[in-house]
């Protein structure tokens, strides 16, 4: 049972070029609720890095509180208050 | 000087954990609404938990969960075969400690634009000067 075989290598580096384009983009936007859901991107792609490198515990645990619950407070906040940021 | 390279190509994750960590320490010094500054904070800890959990990784290991549980193994584990563990339960506090001070930072947002019907930091820093 061979799970982190070499043929992954790829998939990780495919990953990792995601999520650092995901972090930017989250912080680059200037709508706050487009932020927030670029966030939950990120998150999600950092949930399957962590699939990948074999932490099954942290990445469903990420999936539920960082993709899920931590979007959902940002959109709360977001929604709640002026949406446009000026950087 | 291949050798140098392949040591540089090799640890990739590690990059990748050094980019976010400068990513997120940007975004927490230079932006100004509030909001960016705490997606910022949220990066940096993910990259902290990256590079904790890129410590655990073994080559040729599985996934740290025993075949056989509830005393059914009676010879000795062979601890190569399996992902450290103990770097995965020290993030998963981290994951919701980071969490909890998330939902912390966003009450405490909230509350700045009730009193201050602002979220950026100069607008804030100009009334506060007032």
């Amino acid at each position: 049972m061979e799970v982190n075989s070499w043929v992954l290598w790829q998939f990780d580096v495919l990953i990792l070029l995601m999520v650092l384009v995901c972090a930017v983009v989250a912080l680059q936007l200037r709508d706050l609720v487009a932020s927030a859901i670029s966030f939950g991107a990120y998150s999600f792609f950092m949930c399957l890095l962590w699939t990948l490198m074999l932490a099954v515990d942290v990445a469903f645990t990420e999936a539920a509180v960082g993709a899920g619950v931590s979007t959902v407070l940002f959109l709360g906040t977001a929604l709640h208050i002026r949406r446009r940021a000026k950087d | 000087m291949a050798d140098f390279i392949q040591a540089l190509l090799g640890h990739y994750n590690n990059w990748a954990f050094i980019l976010l960590l400068m990513i997120g320490f940007y975004a927490m010094i230079a932006k100004n609404n509030l909001i960016k500054k705490v997606i910022g904070m949220s990066i940096f800890q993910t990259a902290i938990i990256l590079f904790y959990v890129s410590m655990a990784v073994k080559k040729n290991s599985t996934i740290p969960i025993l075949d056989h549980g509830h005393g059914a193994v009676e010879h000795a584990i062979d601890v190569a075969a399996y992902a450290s563990p103990l770097p995965h339960v020290l993030m998963l506090t981290a994951i919701v400690v980071g969490v909890a001070t998330l939902g912390v930072a966003l009450a405490i947002i909230q509350k700045i634009h009730r009193t201050y019907d602002t979220i950026e930091e100069d607008e804030i820093m100009e009334i506060i000067a007032q």
